[in-house]
């Protein structure tokens, strides 16, 4: 089966100095892959590179068409949507105008409605919220918003950037529990980065392990989970 | 006391068109943390351009709006072609290429049009407004300026386009993240700017008579305003020309004189920004460090 | 391999023989160009040490410019003070104003101390042209200066005198600049710009540091400013309108913002532009200015002087390598 998305010996530099060093990945539609590694592995980074905010070298393709080299606004288009780390949501603006910017592709009213209703169905109560300024939410309900705004794109695969980042654990077990019910509701793949690998082999199927800018363990998420080497050394739990 | 209200009311339409240009201003700044010194040239290019169809037998109502759609369409050509290739550019150069734009279309309207004074018609020169506290072309003034502001609001408030234009302005990375067109949303600011110049230009035309020196100390006031209200609130701008129109009249009037009335008034401006640092109106940034 | 040090040096004593040789194969016209440049590379120097190293932004140097050539000519025509008097007084008289008016900037950054000194640039010449000041100004009618003449005999014209005399007092002001920007007050006044967090932390005094820079900055404007009154010989009011203001800053910007000797290559740009652009044609002469301007930054947005020092590290690297 064709993979949704796929790199082929991504490279990165921020400026000088290289931050991925031929990295593969695949992401197979409808699953969750996680992408694990310590601080300055260069998960971070590998999300960049796929939407097109950082210059690279190297193959990525999604759904079999290259993507290397587009705009960010294009990626997007093609059904991409990143929730990046430190969420990127308008703070100064409501949670409705976050809601309506997320679903900015498709301006049609009675349809933006509606899956506005298909969000609150996940995150009730961001309907509370709805005109309140997105900065005077709390950290959860940021991290909601972020997500709730990735899904209005309808997208075909979302990439998550920590989304458990400095949130209470009972709040992190409640989001992930969303984002699998997210997951197989919606039919949206998911590529994960996450610094807590025991959460994200959790709920993921497929993971990969990055030291340094490149892959170093690849495989199913429950093999990872049982060998012992791999969660001593990289995993460290 | 009729002269009190008079000055006041006079002040208020000369204040207006100093909104007009400074809610120009403020549509670039928001997005880009620039001031187009060229932005009051080309409104005297926009106004000699609604002159010109004028002169051609177009009737004022058609010459209007058709200079408006013009200058937005030129804003967005001016970004596109010249202003882009400078994004990477430190922020003093880019300071210059604004002042060479400057000289550059000051140069242009005096080479095209020459340098001889024209009169622009005002709609509503013949009208009686019925007091004699305001003439008629005063309170033209007035309200286009108000229903500008009206009419920015909601695009900015309502529509999606202006939604999407706020986004680019306050986080282009997230704003790219959902799709939307940043570079285009810079260029419809210019394009918007454009338009909302040209407004200004036509509205003060009537008063100053056309000249290619026309705009140059408009913009300085312009500029003043804009900081008085708050750089980066487009209601705070308007507040800020209205009483800078009101304040420096009064000041002209009663204190010292025409003369100096100028740099009295960029003291008051400068004076609240002392005591104000982000202008009467404006959304206090706070700095991390 | 020759260090930057000693290429720095070695560059100063060539630009210095040039100097003194060059009236002797120049037209008067075109000597008097040369001082007018010199004149304005100091008043950039001037502003560079506010605007591109200690980070402070001024539209308004034009005023101190005016300030010393009144302050100059009034000393001379109306106490009648020789040139070698009023000059540094003049100076000194605009390190005081400098200083004082930035002390209240201290609290505008940016767009605001854009707007504060630009509104700076726009009074003083309103204020020359003041009735009530007409006694000391002359008013609209501006002020003439006598002819300053070589003094001890030298054989030398008039022109030519001042030309040196300029190079001179160039020369002076220049070293002392190099000198104070490269020691530990240098580094504390791009401290400032870069880090003030950090720069305060370390116990620089911001305030009085920033206020002194402004007046230091005034000072060297002002002399400029001065210099051009003896060299000219008559200055009015008209004389400082805020375009010289800008054009003070388009020298800074197109000469390159942070560097001593790009301050030469833009005061080049604003005495012979203006000419090139009237050649290539006399009706819009203005708009062939403003492209040439823009067409200048987007070539080299980092100035002159930062283009040739690329240009010469790369030539220096392709030699080396060969």
């Amino acid at each position: 089966m064709q993979p949704l998305l796929q790199t082929r010996g991504l490279t990165a530099f921020y400026g000088s100095t290289q931050a991925l060093f031929g990295v593969d990945i695949t992401v197979q539609a409808g699953g969750i892959t996680a992408l694990l590694g310590a601080n300055g592995a260069g998960k971070t980074t590998t999300l960049r590179a796929i939407c097109g905010m950082i210059r690279i070298a190297g193959e990525i393709s999604f759904d079999g068409n290259s993507i290397r080299g587009m705009p960010t606004e294009s990626i997007v288009r093609l059904g991409i949507a990143h929730v990046p780390d430190g969420r990127g949501t308008f703070t100064d603006l409501t949670v409705e105008e976050n809601l309506r910017l997320g679903g900015y592709l498709r301006p049609s009213h009675p349809e933006l409605a509606a899956d506005m209703e298909r969000v609150f169905g996940y995150f009730p109560v961001l309907k509370q919220r709805l005109r309140q300024q997105a900065g005077t939410l709390s950290g959860g309900e940021q991290q909601m918003l972020a997500i709730s705004r990735a899904l209005m794109l309808r997208p075909r695969l979302m990439l998550l950037d920590e989304p458990s980042f400095g949130l209470a654990p009972l709040i992190v077990q409640e989001i992930f529990r969303i984002m699998r019910r997210i997951n197989e509701e919606e039919k949206v793949s998911m590529l994960l980065v996450e610094q807590n690998a025991k959460l994200a082999l959790d709920l993921a199927d497929h993971a990969f392990l990055i030291e340094t800018g490149k892959v170093v363990v690849a495989g199913k998420a429950a093999d990872m989970i049982n060998d012992e080497g791999v969660r001593r050394a990289y995993l460290g739990y | 006391m009729d002269l009190l209200i008079q000055q006041i009311f006079s002040g208020l339409a000369t204040g207006s068109i100093y909104a007009s240009l400074a809610l120009a201003l403020v549509m670039i700044f928001n997005s880009t943390n620039h001031i187009n010194f060229a932005q009051g040239e080309m409104a005297l290019i926009s106004t000699y351009f609604a002159w010109t169809l004028i002169a051609l037998g177009f009737p004022y109502w058609a010459a209007f709006p058709l200079t408006i759609v013009a200058s937005f369409a030129f804003g967005v050509l001016v970004e596109r072609l010249l202003i882009r290739s400078f994004h990477n550019a430190p922020h003093l150069s880019l300071v210059v290429v604004f002042i060479g734009l400057l000289l550059a279309f000051n140069a242009l309207a005096g080479w095209i049009w020459g340098f001889l004074l024209k009169e622009f018609p005002s709609p509503v020169r013949n009208l009686n407004t019925g007091t004699p506290l305001i003439a008629a072309h005063e309170l033209f003034v007035l309200c286009v300026t108000l229903g500008l502001l009206a009419v920015l609001y909601i695009f900015f408030r309502f529509t999606t386009l202006g939604l999407a234009m706020r986004a680019a302005a306050l986080n282009p990375t997230s704003a790219r993240l959902v799709g939307i067109r940043v570079g285009w949303m810079l260029a419809l600011g210019w394009g918007l700017a454009g338009a909302l110049g040209a407004v200004a230009g036509m509205l003060v035309a009537p008063i100053v008579y056309l000249d290619p020196s026309m705009m140059i100390g408009i913009l300085l006031y312009a500029f003043a305003s804009a900081m008085l209200g708050g750089l980066n609130n487009p209601a705070g701008a308007v507040a800020g020309g209205l009483i800078f129109g009101v304040v420096e009249n009064l000041v002209g009037t009663y204190l010292i004189g025409h003369e100096l009335k100028l740099t009295f008034a960029l003291i008051v401006v400068i004076a609240v920004l002392l005591i104000r640092p982000a202008g009467l109106f404006g959304k206090v940034i706070v700095k991390r460090v | 391999m020759i260090t930057t040090n000693t290429a720095s040096r070695l560059l100063t004593a060539a630009a210095l023989i040039v100097g003194i040789a060059l009236p002797m194969v120049l037209s008067d016209f075109h000597v008097f160009q040369a001082t007018q440049m010199m004149v304005y590379a100091i008043a950039i120097l001037g502003l560079n040490l506010l605007t591109g190293y200690n980070g402070q932004i001024s539209l308004g140097h034009g005023a101190f410019y005016a300030i010393g050539a009144y302050a100059a000519a009034i000393l001379m025509a109306r106490f009648e003070l020789s040139y070698f008097v009023a000059l540094p007084l003049a100076a000194i008289i605009c390190f005081i104003v400098g200083f004082l008016f930035g002390l209240p900037a201290l609290k505008l950054e940016g767009h605001y101390l854009a707007l504060a000194t630009f509104a700076l640039a726009l009074a003083v010449p309103q204020l020359l042209k003041y009735p009530a000041f007409e006694h000391w100004t002359g008013g609209v009618q501006g002020i003439f200066v006598n002819k300053p003449e070589a003094p001890f005999g030298i054989p030398l014209s008039t022109d030519h005198w001042l030309y040196y005399f300029t190079l001179a007092v160039t020369l002076l002001v220049f070293v002392l600049a190099s000198n104070l920007l490269h020691g530990r007050v240098g580094r504390a006044i791009t401290a400032i710009r870069d880090q003030p967090v950090a720069a305060e932390a370390m116990g620089i005094n911001i305030a009085l540091y920033k206020a002194t820079t402004f007046g230091v900055s005034a000072l060297y404007t002002g002399l400029a400013g001065g210099l051009s009154a003896i060299v000219i010989q008559f200055i009015a009011p008209d004389s400082f309108t805020m375009f010289l203001s800008i054009f003070l800053l388009v020298g800074l910007v197109i000469g390159g913002v942070g560097s001593i000797p790009g301050a030469f290559l833009g005061a080049a740009f604003i005495v012979i532009t203006p000419n090139i652009a009237s050649d290539i044609s006399k009706a819009a002469t203005g708009a062939v200015y403003g492209l040439l301007l823009i067409t200048f930054v987007y070539l080299v947005p980092n100035g002159a002087w930062g283009a040739l020092t690329v240009g010469w590290k790369r030539l220096a690297g392709m030699t080396r390598r060969s």
